[in-house]
């Protein structure tokens, strides 16, 4: 089911900030119908860490077929989902690793998805999130 | 000696024999990391390699590919630190590049961890001289056409040489001059590895 719209997996060493981003996000993107989002925070045991599971299990509830958008904070987060996407079949086909300033990021790839944006246009936008300087 | 092979009950001796020398060292491994690191590289790799040795002692795979397909995905499923994808991976890449084998020689195995070690490079993103991991897989790796025991001490002579380098890689990269002086844990743990490795092959 092409039809369907991307969904974002927000990959964290902590739960908290996951979850956190996820919720700025979906109150940043404005009101009406957003494309889903889901939050792979820590390791299942509540630490800090990244879990292979708990990505795997938030791309496949986001996936609606038009492929899957990770945002990831740093280090083993960045490393699990390249390995993940390099050499096995966990995650969902049409799953990407996105190039993004992790906060920003996840804003402007949730508003491009949820105004229908493909999987190019919700990478681009939120790769666009690098460019806007603070000072 | 040189026409040896290596079959799925090697594969299996060699990863106990690293979730062995893993539970032993832990304690040393997580000293090095919190000098330049974060700490957790003993406990990561012990609950990872203790969820391998638990995986295989229950259903042995048939080939020694296999066996590392298998140990490398589950390192990357339980690790939960940086060390996870990039064993993973190592392991990973090469059961996949021993193929359906049932026995291979220690020249096949050396092409397939040669293979492994490539791409833990490509996944991190490092070379040999950044303080890594790969200033001990590599030269063992390159040592190991010659003999087990010649990659385990090209090992030991790579996490050892990591010791004057700055750390151009992962957490320890944030320290710059800071790092120099300091072992690099993920080199150090490649040394129980290869250690292992000549000890499963000693039968």
């Amino acid at each position: 089911m092409s039809g369907g719209r991307v969904g974002i997996v927000l990959v964290s060493h902590s739960a908290a900030v996951a979850d956190a981003v996820a919720e700025l996000a979906r109150g940043l993107a404005g009101g009406g119908d957003l494309a889903p989002v889901a939050a792979a925070g820590g390791l299942p045991d509540g630490g800090l860490g990244t879990s292979s599971g708990l990505i795997a299990a938030a791309a496949e509830a986001v996936d609606a077929g038009a492929g899957v958008a990770l945002l990831v904070d740093l280090g083993s987060a960045v490393l699990t989902v390249k390995a993940l996407l390099a050499e096995g079949d966990e995650l969902p086909a049409g799953a990407r690793l996105v190039d993004a300033p992790f906060v920003e990021g996840a804003v402007a790839a949730l508003v491009t998805a949820s105004a229908g944006g493909d999987l190019d246009a919700v990478a681009a936008a939120a790769s666009e999130a690098y460019g806007y300087r603070k000072v | 000696m040189s026409t040896e092979t290596y079959g799925a009950a090697f594969a299996v001796r060699w990863m106990d024999g690293v979730a062995a020398a893993v539970e032993r060292e832990a304690g040393r491994l997580t000293d090095l990391d919190a000098a330049i690191g974060d700490a957790d590289h003993g406990a990561n790799l012990k609950r990872g390699f203790a969820a391998v040795a638990e995986a295989l002692a229950k259903e042995p795979p048939a080939t020694p590919g296999a066996v590392l397909v298998t140990a490398g995905g589950l390192l990357i499923a339980t690790v939960g630190g940086a060390s996870g994808p990039l064993y993973g991976t190592l392991l990973r890449r090469a059961g996949k590049a021993l193929g359906e084998a049932g026995e291979v020689s220690r020249a096949e195995l050396a092409d397939a961890l040669a293979a492994g070690v490539a791409a833990v490079g490509r996944l991190g993103g490092a070379v040999p001289g950044d303080k890594t991991m790969l200033d001990a897989l590599t030269p063992a790796v390159e040592a190991l056409r010659e003999s087990f025991a010649a990659a385990r001490s090209a090992a030991e002579a790579g996490a050892l040489a990591t010791v004057p380098l700055r750390a151009r890689k992962g957490r320890a990269s944030y320290l710059g001059e800071r790092s120099v002086g300091h072992r690099d844990p993920g080199a150090t743990s490649s040394v129980l590895l290869f250690a292992a490795l000549e000890e499963a092959a000693a039968g």
